[in-house]
């Protein structure tokens, strides 16, 4: 920083700068931030710190961490690297949890803006769909839909998009509903602007920061689901996955626990972040909604 | 309308109203499911005959309606489930509701354990971290909770194994009974409730984890009100300020979440039972999708939304009942 720039102090910062002062208030919030970059790095460095296929054996099944510097954290029964696995499997995870997230956003966004824009019918309808979305549940409808479409990845995170969408679907709905009637969107309307353009150019950015605080959950349970599914075997065997590798540690869980303990961890602290992430965003997002 | 009953008949019946809508949709959506999964009831059929030609499955097709207009198998569809048939189950040889029923008591126990323990811990560490806010205790719980909600129950099921089966040999590792011990009576009760300690512990905790979290910010909200100042310059003390006062506006927000997670619970004992080997209807929704059996699959889809259904209802009037505010109308 600048002799200048202490000098004269703009009277409104910027927003970013707003927002990073707002967010960092929240300890817990830096913190999850921290694992955050560390998640990022681990699916980054991924093929570099270490390298080759971490489906294929790397040195003698079930050699402990700490002991052989070629494994760092021990292999498993085949001999596959845990720490490759731990790498690779932080790419797929997160990986996965983005588009799935932006999948359950996107269909959200529009039937939630929709129903909440023009009400009537069309919010009956399609709260209706809603409600029967959310009455069957989540991880039973993904399981069916795995059933049916396979387990290739792609398929696996449409899947996950599909079962997750009906959270933010009432969530744009409801801001949808009381941004509708206020005086822009009115103005606008009188100015002859189109009714998409409404939606998404004037009611939607204002709708967005509870969506945004939102979209870290979905996040976290993409990846539980992601998990869940590669430990019961029904995920895409081509890929690395922390849930996969946990559920095959569970036949040497009584002689080598670590080979599910070392990929938990990462799945506990990846989900951590994201909801610690999602904490301070909310502070940032929505300052007036705490006292 | 001036029929007159009691509001919460009323109230009740245009609940059930509101439901039929989603039930339908939800018969369609297993029907789409079924339509859009390869193979269909014939192919299973042959394929457990071991083949046969073709003029015999076209034959086939005739009888069970197949070669009908979408629409009329459509209409068809929704009037077995609506009787709850749903259909033959190929790999237990039995109509799938027989096998559903002899599965549901036992996730229903799970579950009224699970979620029983995870209201009441929930809420009581809540209300404490939230009269003792900011405090070391609060932290801890606080820590404890988030922590909680990112293990995945999966992994915590495995780390249960691990400590009380594996080290400590406490418990059993899975199934709802010790098969060869012929307990009765006392013994037992004894024998399943040691079966469901862990899996209880393991569905009860994520959920623990969120009443926790809900409760905290509701009691921290409640308190501030100015009732309870005039509650507390009444000269009430902190424990009858909490149960008689605090307590009952704080619970609402919390009983609509146990409604709104119901479904997510029914999710999550598929994990927990198929590690537990418990045999319900969970472990029942993984092996048919191993077994590719849909027929159970739908079955399993169409009675986890009854269920679902049935416990929103229970949870509203509960909610009504614990908000006098709200009326029946």
């Amino acid at each position: 920083m600048t002799f200048a720039d202490t000098e004269i102090a703009p009277p409104e910062p910027p927003r970013y700068v707003m927002f990073w002062r707002r967010y960092k208030r929240n300890r817990a919030a830096l913190l999850g931030l921290v694992l955050f970059a560390i998640v990022i790095l681990m699916a980054l460095s991924a093929g570099i710190v270490d390298p080759g296929d971490p489906l294929r054996r790397a040195g003698e099944p079930l050699t402990p961490p700490f002991i052989n510097w070629e494994t760092p954290l021990g292999t498993d029964q085949l001999g596959r690297d845990v720490l490759s696995g731990v790498l690779y499997g932080a790419r797929i995870s997160l990986m996965i949890g983005v588009v799935a997230t932006l999948v359950a956003i996107a269909i959200g966004v529009v039937i939630g803006a929709l129903a909440g824009y023009f009400g009537g019918w069309v919010d009956d309808v399609l709260m209706r769909i809603t409600e029967a979305f959310q009455t069957i549940p989540n991880f039973v409808l993904l399981l069916a839909l795995v059933a049916i479409m396979g387990s290739k990845i792609e398929w696996i995170t449409l899947a996950i998009g599909i079962v997750s969408w009906t959270a933010p679907a009432r969530m744009v709905r409801a801001e949808f509903m009381s941004l509708r009637g206020r005086e822009f969107v009115d103005a606008a309307r009188n100015l002859g602007v189109s009714n998409t353009a409404i939606i998404f150019r004037e009611i939607l950015p204002n709708a967005l920061p509870p969506i945004v605080v939102y979209a870290s959950v979905i996040m976290a349970l993409s990846i539980l689901m992601e998990s869940a599914l590669a430990f019961l075997a029904l995920g895409d065997p081509n890929y690395a996955s922390w849930g996969n590798m946990i559920g095959q540690g569970r036949a040497v869980l009584r002689t080598a626990p670590y080979c599910a303990v070392i990929p938990g961890i990462a799945i506990v602290l990846t989900v951590l972040s994201f909801s610690l992430l999602g904490e301070g965003l909310n502070d940032a997002l929505n300052p007036r909604q705490k006292k | 309308m001036t029929l007159h009953m009691p509001p919460i008949l009323a109230y009740a019946l245009r609940r059930f109203a509101q439901a039929i809508p989603v039930i339908i949709l939800i018969m369609i959506g297993t029907f789409l499911l079924l339509k859009l999964a390869p193979g269909d009831t014939i192919d299973a059929l042959v394929g457990d005959m071991g083949g046969a030609d073709a003029a015999f499955i076209d034959r086939l097709r005739a009888e069970y309606g197949l070669d009908q207009p979408v629409w009329v198998q459509l209409w068809r569809y929704m009037v077995k489930l609506a009787s709850f048939d749903f259909g033959w189950s190929f790999v237990y040889e039995q109509p799938v509701s027989t096998v559903l029923m002899e599965r549901l008591g036992t996730t229903l126990l799970l579950m009224a354990t699970s979620l029983s323990i995870a209201f009441t811990a929930g809420i009581a560490l809540g209300a404490i971290a939230a009269r003792r806010a900011y405090s070391l205790t609060d932290n801890l719980i606080s820590v404890l909770g988030l922590v909680f909600y990112a293990t995945p129950s999966f992994f915590l099921s495995l780390m249960l194994m691990l400590v009380f089966s594996v080290k400590l040999g406490w418990l059993p590792v899975g199934g709802i009974k010790t098969i060869a011990a012929f307990y009765t009576g006392w013994d037992h009760v004894w024998d399943v409730v040691r079966h469901l300690i862990m899996p209880t512990a393991a569905l009860s905790l994520i959920y623990l984890a969120f009443y926790l979290r809900l409760m905290r910010a509701s009691v921290m909200e409640v308190a501030d009100l100015d009732y309870v100042r005039t509650a507390r310059a009444k000269g009430a003390g902190e424990g009858r300020l909490m149960i008689h006062h605090i307590m009952r506006n704080a619970l609402l927000p919390v009983v609509t979440l146990l409604g709104l997670q119901f479904s997510t619970v029914l999710g999550g004992s598929i994990v927990v039972e198929t590690i537990f080997s418990l045999p319900g209807l969970g472990q029942l929704a993984y092996k048919s999708v191993v077994q590719r059996d849909l027929n159970t699959l739908m079955g399993i889809i169409f009675l986890c939304a009854i269920i679902v259904v049935v416990v929103n209802f229970l949870t509203d009037l509960l909610y009504a009942r614990l908000d006098s505010r709200i009326e029946l109308k």
